[in-house]
């Protein structure tokens, strides 16, 4: 299969291996799931649920966000620039990725510390379960990609990373963009759905 | 399409990503608007904001067509599921 662009030809690719594809894949399927009997549990304690919700702090699921998409978009940079054999700033962007990847996990730390201190647990109520362990479980997706950017980061200052030899490259970006895009669904379900 | 101009596009789509996101944070979560226009509004932004993580940012656009059409079905289906369940929710009785 080819698009036509611009004149030129550019054949249609995945980028990275499909294997990475299928993870990703099976990996928002399971996220979907849990969205879906979040919004059942709501559905019968719409009181509980609503209630609980006020007590979540939107300026730290707002700007989580914010640190996400602008991550996600440095990875982006870093990919477009090894495509166009540019590799001198690749480092410093993964870099930057890798940084707000952290800002992250110390603003979820926060967040999660201020909820412990004013007694709040998993055990509260279903609210809070869903919340500890939605966000947990993206937590821990966030530390795995953080362990990746360092090996990116690793491998793009040895040079590693050339126009034709990028699917490493691919894939780490292929699934710290679907981190991003698992929070983008998950903050307004659990901080914003009133 | 040239090198300068896929720089461009990106950048573009992320500000407009970081300005849905403030949007939707800081102004439809408020309580000028109903729960529901609310609610909805922001699911919709969402949905938009993963659609153009999924084309532009993972390249999908560029895919073989099942593959983009797999990850757009999730966009689909993931947000008509929270926003179909929440519309047959009961709200909160407003005090």
């Amino acid at each position: 299969m080819v698009a036509v662009r611009g004149g030129s030809t550019t054949p249609r690719r995945l980028p990275g291996v499909e294997g990475v594809w299928v993870f990703v894949a099976a990996d928002m399927s399971f996220f979907a799931l849990l969205f879906v009997s979040f919004m059942l549990g709501r559905q019968d304690a719409v009181e509980v649920y609503e209630a609980s919700r006020q007590t979540l702090d939107v300026n730290f699921g707002g700007i989580n966000t914010l640190i996400l998409l602008t991550s996600s978009w440095l990875v982006v940079l870093a990919v477009e620039a090894v495509k166009r054999n540019e590799l001198k700033n690749v480092p410093h962007l993964i870099a930057g990725a890798f940084l707000l990847g952290a800002a992250f996990k110390v603003s979820k730390a926060l967040e999660y510390g201020g909820k412990i201190k004013a007694g709040i647990t998993m055990l509260s109520n279903d609210f809070y379960m869903y919340y500890f362990t939605l966000t947990g479980i993206h937590l821990l997706h966030v530390f795995g990609g953080n362990i990746l950017l360092i090996v990116l980061w690793n491998k793009a200052r040895a040079r590693q990373f050339t126009k034709d030899n990028c699917v490493v490259l691919e894939c780490g970006a292929t699934y710290w963009h679907m981190v991003d895009l698992l929070w983008i669904v998950l903050f307004p379900l659990l901080y914003l759905l009133r | 399409m040239n090198t300068a101009m896929t720089r461009h596009i990106t950048t573009m789509v992320w500000l407009f990503l970081m300005a849905a996101t403030i949007a939707t944070t800081w102004w439809l979560s408020k309580d000028g608007f109903s729960p529901i226009v609310g609610t909805v509004a922001i699911f919709a932004i969402a949905a938009f904001k993963v659609r153009l993580v999924l084309l532009h940012f993972m390249e999908l656009k560029h895919a073989p067509l099942p593959w983009r059409l797999i990850f757009e079905a999730w966009v689909l289906l993931a947000t008509a599921a929270i926003v179909g369940i929440y519309l047959s929710t009961t709200p909160v009785a407003v005090a």
